[in-house]
């Protein structure tokens, strides 16, 4: 499969996805709106690592504004492996193509995609990596996440981005973070979240038994525990998603830059036609959607009612992480996609995002091993890091 | 019947920060070309993440402590959404939910203005049409330079009020550095009703906006009183709540078109910029750093001697209060630098069409120190100046080189004297046979010879002795 819309160096250990900047390459986000959109300076993320020593290989194709399950609306081309759908972050990452890929996870995509591919994935906590330089949809929530093949990768190359940024207003002020591999395991406390456990596959359930047997040979114990907002996180986070997005790709207008509709007759038409030719379903649904819940009349009743909503679920997941070291959860439904109606993206989005939105909306660590998925409280990437590492040595 | 008009202001005020708002972008300093002073940021490039100026902050509380606000010590940024080509971004960063200053006050005479709020925002860009190709250009330069907003309360019941408020506003902020208020810089939405004397109610309110101009917005006022009276009494038109705005060539007001007032903006808060925290040591800090108001300014004046009228024209112009401060400490008499800012520089500035005190205040000091320590007459003095304002030349050097510094000695205006005695006999006739006049021509020859450097006093003095001899 092509994993790259651009590519960049031959060298480079690093793909990253188009939805982040690298100066010079154009930077699309998989849309046509942003077709030979060349930015004029790269991501904190991408010029930490090329200090560092780490070459960008080259830019990974993704869905349109990474908004989808898997990268299925890019603009430059489905990412398919055979039937399947895969992104290329993650295959890339598979394929020993790149050491590692870096994406932006608002919506739980590089996570469903790692789970799929069956690579690792982490989401670190809100504000440990700079998100300047990133073709932003979800200011509140999205993280620039790192995919690799296991989780040593994963925190050599985390330590490198992490750390405060202050050309980024949300990014906190820690100046570096140290990871480590080393938690004892053997003593933590699980907490398998029931009512996402009932929601997922079969495939995926038995994937899921299995690292939890992994964990219990290893000394740690996993309870089931009802984590009840769970829907509530769902349905705030879509209104939350989707009223910032339409707001962020506001400025995708064709007056500036990136795609111009070829005729118009005056500033309103340039505007409509220009949206229209630019966007994809997917992306004019979140559109739409977002503008509602932000209109007059709406405000209180969707997008203020989804902040408090957000402070009620963060409080719940706290207070169970309060008691447990880390959650269990799937990362997605299945452990297979097939292409689908496009006309259905918007709800099939919604409906796979019951499983991400925990971490998006609450602004968690979040890391997807094994198939499964992990949270554990902000700041404990260290807790996922030795669960991943010590599960994937148990396995080798 | 007798109406009474209901009026309430918002105005707009450019903040004096070195950079725009949300960038580093210089944002006071006025560029040359069209598109100079932009980057990613205030260009609406994605990517770029907004970081609050906090001097921005820190001069919209100043304006709140002047307009005797209180102030939010949690204040936030919110997005206001709507698509036109002047804004990159396709939202505008102001304050919505938690402006940064609310319920202050302005005393205009013996009148109480109430003020709602002020809060902090970036302004839009600047469409240019083109008519011979019919396009329309962008210029982002103006994008995300800092504004406040001051909201006052529907509190003014006539034009006189209105435009005494605005120009106190303008000494004021000019006072204390928040805003240098130049031409065209201040913009304000009228919001207008009528309604009979001594009612309660509000009558159907119209908006002017964007106006700059106070003879403009004084005129327009005016206008819109007529045109609602004539409304409620004669049956006109029919009064309907709406935007308009005033035509200087036509003298009226004009409906703007709907679209622009249906617009549901979609306000929420920004998600990139968190709360910014004033706390009482920043606000401590801030307070501190308060300079005197224009009436505490005149205040002061007057407490050195000079003149209520004059330290009031001083005290109303950052500018003159600039060089005056100046001079006075340089150990200058206040009432003599008063003197010559009001009459000198102020006739200066008049004859060549200057609107601002833009002269180096150490070379007035200067020119001061000269002539009051008799080394140069007040005539020179003045001479030096004029060659300031025009040419802004160097004092002492202007002053070699024009001989005008040498300390002009008695012996020598009394050689002068003989001199020009000698060599006129006629006048001296004059003067002896009881024609006094003729003294004055004598004093204009010495003056001639000495090119105006003598000191006037001692060449009457020793042209009196002489004569009278
Ligand atoms: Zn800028």
């Amino acid at each position: 499969m092509k994993y790259f819309v651009n590519e960049i160096s031959k060298d480079g250990v690093i793909a990253v996805d188009d939805t982040i900047l690298v100066k010079g390459t154009p930077a699309s986000a998989g849309s046509k709106m942003l077709e030979n959109f060349t930015p004029l300076f790269s991501a904190e993320a991408v010029e930490r690592l090329e200090k560092a020593g780490y070459g960008i290989k080259g830019k990974t194709n993704v869905g349109e504004f990474g908004l989808d399950l898997l990268g299925e609306t890019s603009y430059f081309g489905e990412t398919k492996s055979g039937e399947s759908l895969v992104s290329a972050g993650a295959e890339a990452v598979k394929a020993g193509e790149v050491k590692a890929t870096l994406s932006v996870d608002f919506n739980g995509y590089p996570r469903r995609a790692a789970a799929v591919s069956g690579v690792d994935f982490i989401k670190p906590t809100y504000g440990t990596v700079s998100r300047y330089g990133v073709i932003s949809c979800v200011a509140s929530g999205e993280q620039i996440g790192v995919t690799a093949k296991n989780a040593e990768d994963i925190k050599e190359i985390l330590s490198v981005i992490a750390g405060h940024d202050e050309k980024d207003g949300t990014s906190l002020p820690q100046e570096k973070y140290e990871y480590s591999l080393t938690d004892n395991v053997s003593e933590m406390k699980i907490a398998l979240v029931k009512e996402l456990y009932e929601k997922a596959s079969s495939d995926v359930k038995a994937k899921i038994d299995a690292y939890k047997a992994n964990l219990e040979k290893l000394g740690a114990k996993v309870e089931e525990v009802s984590v009840d907002v769970v829907s509530e996180a769902q349905t705030a986070w879509q209104i939350l998603m989707a009223a910032e997005t339409c707001n962020n790709v506001s400025r995708f207008d064709g007056v500036k830059y990136g795609h111009r509709t070829a005729e118009y007759k005056n500033i309103d038409e340039l505007y409509v036609k220009s949206r229209t030719e630019g966007f994809n379903f997917l992306t004019k649904a979140t559109i739409l959607y977002g503008s509602d819940v932000l209109a007059k009349g709406k405000y209180e009743a969707c997008y203020d009612k989804s902040l408090r909503l957000r402070r009620i679920v963060t409080d719940k997941v706290k207070e169970v992480l309060s008691t447990y070291d880390a959650l269990l959860l799937p990362a997605c439904c299945d452990i297979n996609y097939k292409s689908y109606d496009i006309l259905e993206s918007f709800d099939k989005v919604f409906e796979e995002s019951v499983f991400t939105a925990i971490a998006s909306i609450t602004g968690l660590p979040a890391m997807v091993t094994g198939g499964v998925q992990l949270v554990a409280d902000a700041f404990k990437e260290s807790t996922l890091l030795s669960i991943a590492d010590t599960v994937e040595k148990e396995e080798a | 019947m007798k109406y009474e008009l209901v009026i309430g202001l918002e105005t707009h005020v450019e903040l004096s920060t070195d950079s725009k708002l949300f960038c580093s972008c210089g944002g006071h300093s006025s560029p040359k070309e069209p598109n100079d002073c932009v980057c990613p940021a205030c260009s609406g490039m994605p990517g770029m993440l907004p970081v609050t100026n906090k001097h921005a902050i820190e001069l919209a509380v100043k304006a709140g402590f002047m307009l005797n606000c209180k102030i939010n010590q949690y204040t936030t940024f919110d997005k206001k959404s709507y698509y036109y080509p002047d804004l990159p971004a396709a939202y505008q960063i102001t304050q919505w939910f938690h402006p940064v200053c609310v319920d202050g006050s302005v005393e205009i005479g013996d009148r109480t203005i109430g003020i709602k709020q002020i809060h902090v925002e970036e302004d839009a860009g600047k469409l240019v049409h083109d008519d011979a190709t019919n396009t329309s250009f962008v210029d982002y330069n103006r994008t995300s330079v800092p504004l406040i907003e001051i909201v006052s309360r529907p509190d003014f019941r006539s034009s006189d009020e209105v435009i005494a408020y605005l120009k106190k506003l303008k000494s004021s902020l000019q006072f204390a550095g928040i805003s240098e208020c130049e031409e065209g810089a201040m913009r304000c939405d009228v919001n207008i009703s009528v309604r009979p004397e001594g009612s309660d109610e509000l009558g159907v309110r119209s908006e002017i906006k964007n106006m700059s101009s106070l003879s403009e917005i004084k005129d327009a006022i005016e206008f819109e009183k007529v045109r609602h009276v004539d409304a409620i009494e004669r049956h006109t038109e029919m009064l309907v709540q709406e935007t308009r705005r005033w035509d200087d060539v036509k003298r009226r007001t004009f409906p703007m078109r709907n679209k622009e007032t249906a617009a549901d903006y979609r306000y929420f808060p920004d998600p990139n910029l968190m709360p910014v925290i004033i706390d009482d040591e920043w606000l401590k800090e801030i307070r501190a750093s308060m300079p005197a108001t224009a009436e505490e300014k005149g205040r002061v004046y007057e407490e050195m001697g000079i003149a209520a009228k004059e330290a009031a024209v001083l005290a109303s112009d950052r500018k003159l209060c600039e060089v005056f401060d100046f001079v006075v400490a340089e150990g200058r008499n206040p009432k003599t630098v008063a003197s010559w800012i009001l009459t000198e520089c102020m006739g200066n500035m008049k004859r060549l069409e200057l609107f601002s005190l833009d002269i180096a205040p150490e070379k007035l000091a200067r020119i001061i120190e000269l002539v009051e320590s008799n080394e140069i007459t007040r005539a020179a003095g003045k001479k030096i100046l004029s060659a300031v304002f025009e040419k802004d030349v160097d004092v002492d050097k202007f002053c070699e080189e024009n001989g005008l510094n040498a300390k002009i000695d008695e012996g020598m205006i009394q050689s002068i004297v003989e001199k020009v005695i000698a060599e006129n006999d006629k006048a001296v006739g004059d003067y002896k046979s009881g024609k006094t006049k003729a003294m004055q021509s004598l004093f204009g020859l010495v003056m001639k010879e000495l090119r105006g450097t003598g000191d006037p006093a001692t060449i009457r003095t020793l042209l009196e002795e002489k004569l009278n001899a």
